[in-house]
Parts: structure tokens; sequence; C-alpha cells
């Protein structure tokens, strides 16, 4: 390689680097301007910290049983009062924050590659391959979600593992249509057409063209099923369908019903139920701006 | 153009395509469980190996898998649902019951929530970007993020705690004893939270599409040609926002009651109303698969019943359709 060659790499590479960073702070200055925005973000910020910094946060496990403690209402000891096992509710509630995020994100994430490979190729390639998609989309929509969920977690068997699946292999529909469409129009646009005529082959467009140009309607499509994938894991948890043993805000919540607290202590189902909300609303709020700003066509309602 | 009849056979082939594809699923992901489904029947109530042969041909569990799938198809039209593991009675039997149960709430939830949803959504898009637009666009948001479970739990403290409401069930036990009017009236007392729980959880969403349909009408060519010929504002809602505003209301009501289900189970299961939901629930606790299936099969067929309807129904009620 000669000092030319190398000069002239670093240079695309420092423009790359250069449009890649005005990209990313144009995007955070229109972002910025947006409070409902800012307010998800701050809250999501506050809840990732609080279950990464978990140990840090309490002195005690959540599984250390307190005697003397049987369901008392929120103290200094214990902020979120105790259940009916003598277990802190805070504690608990933070250390549930993990699994319900984690559950949440691989849920998403596995609706996300779906409903984004199956929408690519639906819009890509027209015809049958597109009808039977279409059927298929069709199908997952009309059949009720949550039923099918049961269905799905109930054969799996109740476990963690089995509530993510269920939940990643119905919720891709809402992805793969945004992106369905989001394919036919970028594939109509001049760059593709110039780039066939050069003579590149499907998978190359598909990889290097369209790929790119769907990724950030992905992203704030995924959002959005971050927050519906936590609402399922508790409703399914809750159901019955998660693993016990593993602590999650659903799973807090089943306790509180079925140990029959739920009507003499008032703390118990509050703080998990409450936590599932304000996270449930930070990932609509940002995954809305986020949306507001790759979806401009997307009205305001 | 479409002709009525094309139109209509062309919705009937995709509401029998899609009923063929449920039934599929649903003999297929019951069979990926493990072993024989008469061992978990009978668990741990040691059949000999006889009886177990008797029964595997009775049900055609000796057969390969397409004929397995053809009984079940043939058994399934003739109303032969299987036995439920846990009362040993035929599925059918149990199922019947418990959907009337379920359709008496849901259709009374619709119906609210509905109607309370056209009106605020109308109010809203008047009033759009005043203070009660702000904040009621902003409660549906926070209601919506709420798990509808949760929602019916934080109801049954408040009503069984402060207003003394019934916790659980349809009726009380003493009901049967008294007049008619004492009866209706113990019905209906339990069915408020239950009620309430859903029509929270629904209203929000026909709240939000009719305020968008609403701000979509505003701004066609004939509203700005009838504000133009000087029409009154009042007039100009009813007669020209709302008849069109209303039209994606039909699609969502349909669209929505996989939702409403969705909610019936959450609060069916928390109120101990005893339908579908709450079938499911404990068919979910017993690892009863039968009922399970039988109930997935009858919710599926109900919502693309009344997706059907809506298809039917929409062309009917919107000249443009009917055209294309």
């Amino acid at each position: 390689m000669t000092s030319d060659m190398i000069e002239m790499q670093s240079e695309t590479e420092d423009s790359a680097r250069h449009v890649y960073l005005k990209v990313l702070s144009g995007f955070w200055s229109s972002y910025r301007r947006n409070p409902m925005g800012i307010i998800g973000v701050g809250i999501l910020v506050f809840f990732i910290a609080a279950a990464l910094l978990a140990p840090y946060a309490t002195s005690y496990d959540p599984t250390q049983v307190f005697i003397s403690d049987i369901l008392q209402p929120p103290s200094w000891n214990h902020p979120f009062g105790t259940n009916e096992a003598g277990q802190d509710l805070y504690s608990q509630v933070l250390y549930g924050s993990r699994a319900s995020l984690i559950v949440g994100f691989t849920a998403a994430l596995i609706a996300a590659t779906l409903g984004t490979l199956l929408g690519i190729t639906a819009g890509y390639f027209g015809g049958l391959v597109r009808e039977l998609l279409l059927r298929l989309t069709d199908f997952f929509i009309v059949i009720p979600t949550l039923v099918l969920m049961i269905v799905l977690a109930s054969v799996l068997g109740p476990s963690l593992s089995s509530v993510i699946l269920s939940i990643g292999l119905v919720g891709w529909t809402g992805t793969a249509r945004v992106v369905m469409s989001q394919t036919l129009s970028v594939k109509e646009r001049a760059f593709v057409e110039s780039s066939r005529s050069a003579g590149a082959g499907d998978f190359y467009i598909l990889r290097s063209h369209i790929l790119p140009n769907v990724m950030p309607v992905v992203f704030a499509q995924t959002v959005l099923v971050v927050a519906n994938s936590i609402l399922y894991e508790a409703v399914l948890t809750f159901l019955g369908l998660g693993n016990p043993n593993q602590i999650t805000w659903g799973q807090i919540l089943q306790f509180a019903f079925v140990s029959g607290a739920i009507t003499t202590s008032w703390w118990y189902a509050l703080s998990p139920g409450l936590s599932i909300m304000l996270v449930v609303l930070g990932f609509f709020l940002t995954g809305y701006s986020l949306d507001e700003i790759f979806n401009p066509r997307v009205r305001k309602i | 153009m479409l002709t009525k009849a094309a139109y209509f056979i062309k919705k009937i082939v995709g509401v029998l395509l899609t009923i063929f594809l449920v039934l599929t699923f649903n003999f297929y992901i019951f069979r990926i469980l493990p072993g024989n489904p008469f061992a978990l029947l009978f668990r741990g109530a040691g059949m000999s190996s006889e009886v177990i042969r008797d029964l595997n041909t009775q049900f055609g569990l000796d057969q390969p898998l397409w004929m397995q799938y053809l009984i079940y198809l043939r058994n399934t039209a003739s109303g032969n649902w299987g036995i439920s593991y846990q009362t040993r009675t035929p599925v059918w039997d149990i199922i019947l019951p418990s959907l009337s149960n379920t359709l008496v709430l849901l259709v009374v939830a619709a119906v609210i929530s509905i109607t309370a949803g056209i009106l605020i959504g109308i109010l809203l898009a008047w009033r759009r970007g005043t203070k009660i637009d702000v904040t009621a666009s902003a409660m549906t948001l926070v209601v919506y993020s709420m798990p509808t479970f949760w929602l019916g739990l934080m109801l049954l403290f408040v009503g069984v705690i402060y207003f003394g409401l019934p916790v659980s069930g349809m009726e009380s036990l003493r009901g049967a004893t008294e007049g008619v009017f004492v009866q209706l009236q113990d019905r209906m007392r339990h069915m408020i939270l239950p009620l309430l729980t859903l029509v929270l959880g629904l209203t929000g969403q026909y709240v939000l599409v009719m305020k968008g349909a609403l701000l979509d009408v505003f701004t066609e060519d004939f509203m700005v040609t009838a504000r133009a010929k000087g029409i009154s504002n009042r007039k100009l809602l009813w007669d020209h926002g709302f008849r069109n505003g209303v039209l994606p209301m039909v699609t969502l009501v349909a669209l929505n009651l996989g939702l409403a289900f969705g909610g019936a189970v959450q609060t069916e299961t928390v109120f101990s109303w005893p339908g579908i939901g709450l079938l499911i629930y404990r068919a979910i606790l017993s690892r009863d698969y039968p009922v399970l299936q039988g109930c997935f099969l009858i919710v599926a067929v109900a919502v693309i019943s009344a997706n059907f309807v809506a298809d039917m129904v929409y062309p009917l009620l919107d000249p443009r359709v009917r055209t294309q």
C-alpha cells in the first residue's frame, strides 16, 4: 500500500465519520426538541440504571426472609413493604426489573428480526411470495394475540424462555407491516435502479440499499415492541406461565394475587404494577418520538 | 370494478382459509407435546396397556399423523372437542356456557367504551390543543401502559374496601332464593368491577381513533367547502365530521375483539367471572390441554367471524368502498 492510498483511505474514513457524527447530532437536536421523548428517555435511563445497580441500591437479598415482618406496610426498613413470606418488596421489585427488562428486550429482538426479514422479503419480492406472507401476517393480526401466546407458552411449558419465545413469535406483525411499506417505497428510488443497472444482484441490493434505509423505522418500531413485550411478560407470568423461582414484576403480582393478600395489603401489588406502568410509558414515549423523526409521514394524533 | 358477489366470495374464501389455518395450527401445536395424551389424562392412575391400546384405537392415536389430523377435523366439525383432563366432561359442554358469560361482559363493555370513545373523541377533536385535550390524551397513554389485570387488582382493592362490592363470581349464593329483581341487582353489583376494568382498558383506543379520524376529516376539501359556504360549526361537526369519522370505528370494533378477549382473560381471572377467560386460566394451571385447545378455537372463530361481519357491513356504510 502506498502512502497515497493510505491517505485517501483515511480521508474517506474521516469523512464517513464526519457524516455519521453530523447525522447523529442532527438527530439529537431534533429529538431534544420533543419534551415527551426526553421524559421517556429519562424514565428508561432511571430504570436501566436501577436494574444494573440493584446490588448497590439495596442491602437485602430479594429472597431473604424476615420472619417478624410478614405483610408489613411500607416503613423505613422496607420502603415498599413486605410480602406474605416476609420478603422485602423493594429489593424484589429492584431485582425483578432485571428479568422484566431482559424479557422485554429479548422478545422484542426476536420480533424485530422476524418482522424485518418477513417484511423485507414481502416488500422486495412481489407476486406469490408477498401474497403468502401477507396472508400469514393477516392470520397473526386477526388471531387474538394474548390467547395465542398463552397456547404457545403453555405448550412450551412454564419458564422464562418460553414466555420470551411466545411473545417474540407472535409480536412481529407490526414490524413486518411497517418494514414492508418502507421497502416498497425504497426499492422504487433511483439509486436502487442505478445499482441494479450496474449489475447488482438482489442480495446485494437488499443488504446495502434496502436494509440500511429500513433500519431507522425498525428501531423506532422495536422500542414500541419492547413496551408491549414487557406488558405481555407481566400478563403471561401473572397467569402462571412463568418460572415461579424467577422474580419478575409479573411474578410478584402473581404471588400477590394467589396468596389472597391483595384485598388486605394495598402495598403488595402497588410497587411492581407502578414500575411496569412507568417503564412501559417510558418505552412508548421514546418510541413515538423516534417514530416522528424517522417516519415523518406519521401524523401526531 | 368488483361486483357485490365477487366481493362477498373473496371475503368468504378468506374467512374459510383462515379458519382452516387455525384448525391446522391447533392440531399440530398440541402434538408438539411430549408423550401420549392418555398418559397425561390419567396421570398416575396406573392403566393397563390394553386399556391404553383401546383408547388409542378409539381416538385414532394409532393412525399416522395425517390420519389423526383428518379425524381431528371430523371430530371438531361434529362438536366432539375432546374431554377435559380436569373435569372429565366433554369440552364442548364446558365451553358454551362460559362463552355466553364472556359475551355478556364483552358486549356491555364494548357498548359503553365505544359510546364513551366516540363522545370523548369528538370533544377532544373539537378542543384540540387545549388543556382538556392534552390531559385526556396523556391519561389515555398512562392507562394504556398498565397491564389490564393490574388495573383490575387495584379496582378490586378499592371496590371491596371502600364500596363493599363483591369480589368474585357472577352472583351470590343466596341470590337464587330471592326475587328476580334482587337477583338482577345482585348480578349487576357483581358486574361493576369487571366491567369497569374492561371499559377503562378499551376506551382509550376508541378515543384516539375517533379523534384521529375526525381530525383527518377536518382537513378534507369538502369540509373546507362546507365551511366556506358558512355552515355552522355544530352542523359541520355532526353532519360532515361525525358520519365520516365513525367509519374507521367499525373496522376497529371488530379488530379490537381480539384485544377484548385478551382483556377478558385477565379481568375474568382477577374477578373469577365464570367465562372463557377463567376457563383458560384454570386450564393453564391444571395443564388441561383439550380445554385450552377448545378455547383457542372458539375465541379465534369468534374474532374471525366478527371481522367478516365488519367487512360485510363496511360497504353498506361507505359507498366509496363499493366501487373499489
